[in-house]
């Protein structure tokens, strides 16, 4: 972890209430997909959450849904604008574990962190394979950017407009995978975990204090025990998870 | 030159800047970071004689100027912390440490204090008689100054490091729980704890946290937390321990000024792991720009004429 301030390069809409936020500094304290950063917006006393969606030497790009008064406030900002961060905040995926056919499975605020882990596994010569689901079809976001990067993607949208209609696990029926990586809600992962025939991780989210494993107050119950999901997490397997 | 320095009850602290209970965990997240010795002392986790999970997810939420929280005392329990975060915690931080102590029943303090005196890294125990968050116990004990009393003597018995009483904002008269902690041999008292709150969230239009109250903390109770010392100071003579709010080295001064002898920093840790390290180095210069040069002498320097 590393506090820094960033600078805001671009934050733009990329559908209705969906930005694409991409911060330039030190982002060196990011060493694996499914990290997060934590960023302190103006007139907020705690700091945000947000998944890393792809980094680079430069600096980091996370996108973000606006859901309440920070995350508004965080679109309001405008490029040149400094932003008080920590950096390379959890666990991450452990992708020496995927086999050679993986299977990635998002839904909702879960999609951005797929970006880099598919990068990654493609970047380790694995056949990539993944499932995002989506309420319908103008809810689509960053679909084709991880299309794009040689990976064989299926939709799936609640009402049918677009792919596979039901969800993730409607799609994932036919699917061959080695292994999977999942994020999304709760009820996403429990329907996951009905269905999944391989062992898998699991980027959870939780209402965070500090982000960096002090104030306990993301706690989950593990198979090992109490789990604080900023630090010890947010990326458990699905052994160590109580179904 | 300034002098930080300051006597918590005996023990030399080197700055009156002591991370709260709850907002540190056991000091190794933070020594990660920075060099933790900086710190005048730091409070541990609240320890109970069975280890807890603590209240229902979410247990974090956020307001104006500030936070909720509904941990609910989240710890492994006093002899795990004896046993595993104590050792950890000495290899990252040499001074002596405040012992945060919590209980069910009076006996449960008392063995809880026992245990922990025997600690040579613990130099005081704060007795928590305040968590708004756990029921049957906890906050009853310091909304009754007979309850204080009681527990208060109990500890005392079982001990001979100072004890410093931990004090809840939530009653009507805090001074006089704050004189029922002195007269039952109290060597300190600390305050304030959290101030019971709550928070909803429209899109659900429900309590955001699963256990619907929480403790308020954060600047948003610092003038609260301000006139709780204040008033306090009038009325005792033991040193007192004020928290409620700070995040800067001026918020130190203004504690020190209405009585407090050390200040304690919590919801700051909580959005931001370098707070307490920011106030000591800015403290300094903070100290000079108002004219200070020993904080010992502005103790309660408030009250005089
Ligand atoms: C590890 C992690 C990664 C995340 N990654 C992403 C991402 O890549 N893209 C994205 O759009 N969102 C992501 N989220 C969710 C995002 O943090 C919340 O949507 C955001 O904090 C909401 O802030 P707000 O002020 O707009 O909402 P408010 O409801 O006003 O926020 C109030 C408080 O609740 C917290 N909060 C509210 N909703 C959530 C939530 N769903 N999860 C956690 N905390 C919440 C806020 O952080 C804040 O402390 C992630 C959350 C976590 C824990
Ligand atoms: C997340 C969190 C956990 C806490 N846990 C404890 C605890 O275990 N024992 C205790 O005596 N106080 C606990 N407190 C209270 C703080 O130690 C402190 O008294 C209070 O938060 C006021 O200070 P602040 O405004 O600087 O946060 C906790 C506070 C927070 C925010
Ligand atoms: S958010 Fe504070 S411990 Fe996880």
């Amino acid at each position: 972890m590393k506090k820094t301030t960033l600078m805001i390069y671009k934050n733009n809409p990329i559908i209705g209430g969906v930005y694409k936020l991409y911060l330039t500094g030190d982002v060196s304290a990011i060493h694996c997909p499914g990290q997060f950063v934590e960023l302190s917006v103006p007139g907020q006393f705690l700091r945000r959450p947000f998944s890393v969606c792809d980094w680079d030497r430069d600096g980091v790009t996370v996108v973000y849904r606006t859901v309440g008064q920070g995350t508004r406030r965080l679109a309001a900002m405008m490029p040149g604008e400094g932003i008080d961060a920590l950096v390379g905040l959890g666990n991450g995926f452990d992708t020496s574990l995927s086999g050679e056919k993986p299977l990635l499975i998002a839904g909702g605020s879960g999609v951005p962190m797929m970006l880099c882990l598919a990068k990654q596994l493609l970047a380790e010569g694995k056949t990539v394979t993944a499932v995002l689901g989506y309420r319908t079809a103008s809810d689509i976001f960053l679909a084709d950017d991880i299309r794009y990067l040689g990976v064989d993607v299926h939709l799936t949208t609640e009402d049918g407009s677009a792919g596979v209609r039901g969800t993730v696990t409607d799609a994932m029926e036919d699917l061959d995978y080695t292994y999977f990586y999942t994020c999304g809600p709760e009820a996403m992962f429990r329907a996951v975990n009905g269905v999944a025939n391989t062992s898998g991780q699991f980027s959870l989210e939780a209402r965070m204090g500090c982000g960096y494993g002090a104030c306990m107050g993301c706690t989950i119950e593990t198979v090992k025990g109490p789990k604080r999901v900023c630090k010890d997490g947010p990326v458990f397997t699905r052994e160590e998870l109580l179904w | 030159m300034v002098n930080t320095k300051l006597s918590l009850c005996g023990i030399a602290l080197d700055n009156p800047v002591i991370p709260a209970s709850g907002t540190f965990g056991y000091g190794h997240e933070f020594a990660e970071y920075y060099d933790i010795n900086i710190l005048g002392s730091l409070s541990t986790k609240g320890a109970t004689r069975e280890a807890r999970f603590g209240n229902p997810t979410p247990r974090i939420a956020e307001c104006a100027a500030g936070m909720l929280n509904s941990v609910g005392l989240q710890n492994p329990g006093v002899d795990a912390v004896i046993a595993e975060e104590l050792p950890r915690l000495a290899r990252v931080f040499h001074k002596p440490v405040l012992a945060n102590v919590c209980g069910f029943s009076v006996e449960e303090y008392a063995e809880n204090a026992a245990k922990l005196d025997k600690q040579p890294q613990v130099g005081w125990l704060e007795i928590n008689i305040s968590c708004p968050n756990v029921h049957c116990g906890g906050m009853s004990f310091g909304t009754d100054p007979r309850l204080a009393a009681e527990v208060t003597r109990a500890v005392k018995v079982v001990t001979t490091k100072p004890v410093m009483m931990k004090l809840t904002p939530n009653v009507t008269d805090i001074v006089s729980v704050a004189r029922a902690c002195e007269d039952a041999g109290a060597d300190g008292v600390a305050l304030i704890n959290t101030l019971m709150g709550m928070s909803i969230d429209l899109r659900s239009k429900r309590p955001v946290l699963a256990n619907v109250t929480g403790g308020v903390s954060g600047p948003a109770v610092k003038p609260v937390a301000l006139r709780m010392v204040y008033q306090v100071y009038e009325a005792v003579s033991i040193p007192i321990l004020g928290m409620g709010g700070v995040q800067s080295a001026e918020d130190v001064l203004e504690f020190l000024l209405s009585g407090a002898t050390a200040v304690e920093v919590g919801a700051a840790n909580v959005a931001d792991p370098f707070a307490c390290k920011n106030i000591i180095e800015t403290l300094p210069a903070a100290m000079a720009r108002y004219g200070i040069t020993d904080l010992k002498d502005i103790i309660g320097g408030a009250h005089h004429g």
